[in-house]
């Protein structure tokens, strides 16, 4: 079983789920993405999902394409990102997934960058624009290796495609919380409570929901139906306004939706 | 016997393919299964020939321009007058094709990427008589090269969006409507402008092109009295090159020639010749060239064509450019306007920027094949849109004449 999987059964056991928190590396440079990874952690992170700038980020809402063109701009190299998965996995034992678009993965070499990042502790992709269709290189390193891989689920998906996904995906299934990229919104899709329903159907064990939570109470509502809360946005938009100090407040303040209420 | 011709996607060898957000899967499975059924529903069909028959202006015409000729080693240059649609370009042809497509599926709203505008406008266009919502991304730094497209959109009822995140051109419109297209799919089609982006649009734009070469194939031989020894066309994404190209693919004796836009000159650092120096990857859904870095992420292309200002290209090229049947050449911004202005002043023919990559490569061709040869050229748009910036290129603006006027009273 993968240490993802492991991390977020252990806060289910524990009455919960787990708090997964994006940053992006080389933002705002490559030392304070490291030193901000690591507060997330320090602050009730359970599981790291560190983003390697791209390009052409088509699942990127505004908040994370200016962090991550400016960390492309500030010169990140994707040896930068296996620099910072081996800096931070050294300091914290929360496990790293690293959250890549296809094309640098495939430009590196899939076999290299699987071998690279089991070097550096990482634990497995997730990989927004590459559906289990188009895997097969991906799927077959990731088995040699036992890499994690996250696919994303759609509340668009059929039900055939989620089985898929289930299927292929090791350490959580993705759901999209609501059709659209990522960004933080006040509510939540209902979308995602039926998704998350449509998925357990087909057989899932470890469901994360991600795109739009940014508040603890969204994530104690995401909990209760779901196995873990993705939040992005909220916590770029803290380290771009008040630097480490201030993404660790929001982290910690974020995580007390993990914790149960008497309420 | 299999044909080049009947290939059909998702993949072309190992290019094309879907690499998209979950989000966009059932989308592109609806549109697949949509357009499958339309091309064998005859009302579909009818439809769209009668649209083009008393909208868009098909057939268009051939033109045959031999002053033109005497500079390219006096070859028969024959145009195939894609300029003189509706619209001024062979945007209209794919446009009209996926807006009665996006009526079938019930959508409301198109968008759309642009670059030179034209498929902007196209769409803009079909919004209008279709009734339906329009909105369109263009680069801020295209937005302000073809400031006259941009109105042309407005007054036809579109929104358009300066993007301003990247290069700013092309390849970021894209990703915003990819954008637009995952948070809206339910009431949207993106009406996508060329042979690029995840299966089915590869296929089916150009499908809806193909009509072009199927027009000129006929119009050639009538004319001639036999096939012509090379097509020539130009390629930003691909569209008009694919639409001309495709019912010559199994004609073994044409030879195809894509020409790219090499800006500065395609060993310099500012060029969009995706062809002749990227390398395969994966850019907007689909396998193919880009250019790019070591680390994969793209790089920005460069030309004084917007239409051509694009780092990937679409996947048939790519596959068509791998087995050796069309030839990608570049050619370089000066060569395109000496082209432009050849024309105008020859046959009294502007020519858009983009075909005018198409020319200047023709003017090389034909001195190779010589005065026996026989070669059709995609002339793909017409070069109003381009007067700001031919005029600037040529210094033949008055700009205080100009100023003048503006303050002329009424
Ligand atoms: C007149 C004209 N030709 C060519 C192009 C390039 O597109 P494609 O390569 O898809 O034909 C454009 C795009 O804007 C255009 O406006």
């Amino acid at each position: 079983m993968s240490a993802v999987e492991d991390v977020i059964a252990a806060r289910k056991a524990a009455g919960s789920g787990a708090f997964v928190g994006y940053l992006p590396v080389g933002f705002p440079d490559l030392a304070t993405s490291i030193e901000a990874a690591v507060a997330l952690v320090e602050n009730g992170v359970d599981v790291l999902e560190l983003g390697l700038p791209y390009s052409d980020p088509v699942m990127d809402g505004t908040v994370i394409q200016k962090a991550t063109q400016a960390a492309l701009a500030g010169g990140f190299r994707l040896a930068h990102g296996f620099e910072a998965v081996a800096a931070i996995t050294a300091r914290v034992s929360a496990p790293v997934l690293v959250m890549t678009y296809w094309n640098p993965v495939l430009q590196y070499g899939v076999d290299r960058f699987a071998d690279d990042l089991v070097a550096a502790g990482g634990a497995g992709l997730i990989t927004p624009d590459l559906v289990p269709d188009e895997a097969g290189p991906w799927l077959a390193a990731s088995d040699r290796t036992g890499l994690d891989r996250v696919f994303l689920a759609a509340p668009s998906s059929t039900d055939a495609r989620l089985a898929q996904a289930v299927a292929t995906s090791r350490g959580f299934v993705y759901a999209v919380s609501t059709m659209g990229i990522t960004g933080a919104r006040s509510d939540v899709d209902s979308a995602a409570r039926g998704l998350v329903a449509r998925l357990r159907d087909v057989g899932a064990t470890s469901t994360c929901v991600g795109v739009g939570i940014s508040s603890a109470e969204q994530v104690r509502e995401v909990l209760g139906y779901a196995d873990g809360a993705i939040v992005g946005s909220a916590l770029v938009t803290a380290l771009a306004d008040g630097g480490v100090g201030a993404v660790a407040r929001t982290a910690g303040a974020l995580a007390a939706g993990t914790r149960l209420t008497t309420s | 016997m299999t044909h080049l011709r009947d290939e059909q996607g998702p993949y072309f060898g190992e290019y094309g393919g879907r690499f998209v957000p979950e989000s966009l899967i059932a989308a592109l499975d609806e549109l697949d299964a949509a357009y499958r059924a339309a091309k064998t529903d005859p009302a579909f069909q009818a439809e769209l020939a009668q649209l083009h028959a008393t909208y868009t202006g098909r057939p268009s015409i051939i033109t045959e321009v031999p002053r033109f000729a005497e500079h390219a080693g006096g070859a028969r240059i024959i145009l195939k007058r894609e300029d003189l649609n509706h619209t001024g370009s062979h945007k209209i042809n794919n446009v009209l094709g996926q807006a009665l497509l996006a009526k079938r599926l019930g959508k409301t709203r198109l968008i759309a990427e642009t670059g030179a505008g034209q498929h902007g406008v196209a769409t803009a266009t079909a919004a209008a008589l279709f009734g339906m919502e329009c909105v369109v991304y263009m680069g801020e730094v295209d937005t302000e090269r073809q400031a006259l497209n941009v109105a042309r959109m407005r007054l036809l009822g579109a929104t358009v969006i300066p993007v301003k995140t990247g290069s700013r051109t092309l390849k970021d419109a894209i990703n915003d409507a990819l954008r637009d297209w995952v948070a809206n799919v339910q009431t949207t089609h993106y009406l996508l402008g060329t042979v690029a982006g995840p299966h089915p649009f590869p296929v089916m734009v150009r499908d809806f092109h193909k009509i072009i070469g199927e027009e000129a194939r006929q119009q050639v031989l009538d004319l001639t009295g036999r096939l012509p020894d090379a097509v020539t066309a130009c390629v930003g994404g691909g569209s008009n090159a694919m639409g001309i190209f495709h019912a010559f693919l199994d004609d073994p004796g044409v030879a195809l020639y894509g020409y790219e836009a090499a800006g500065e000159g395609h060993l310099t650092e500012k060029h969009a010749a995706t062809l002749t120096r990227g390398r395969p990857g994966v850019l907007h859904g689909a396998r193919s060239y880009l250019l790019q870095d070591d680390d994969g992420q793209t790089i920005e292309s460069h030309s004084i064509s917007a239409g051509l200002d694009y780092p990937g290209v679409g996947p048939e090229h790519a596959w068509l450019n791998d087995i050796g049947r069309a030839t990608y050449l570049p050619v370089t911004d000066d060569e395109a306007m000496q082209a432009l202005r050849l024309l105008s002043l020859t046959e009294g023919i502007i020519p858009a920027i983009e075909s005018a990559h198409a020319l200047a490569g023709t003017i090389k061709l034909g001195k190779e094949l010589g005065p026996e040869a026989i070669v059709l050229v995609n002339l793909s748009g017409r070069g109003d849109k381009d007067m700001e910036t031919a005029g600037k290129y040529f210094d033949i603006l008055d700009a205080e004449v100009l100023a003048a006027d503006d303050s002329a009273p009424l």
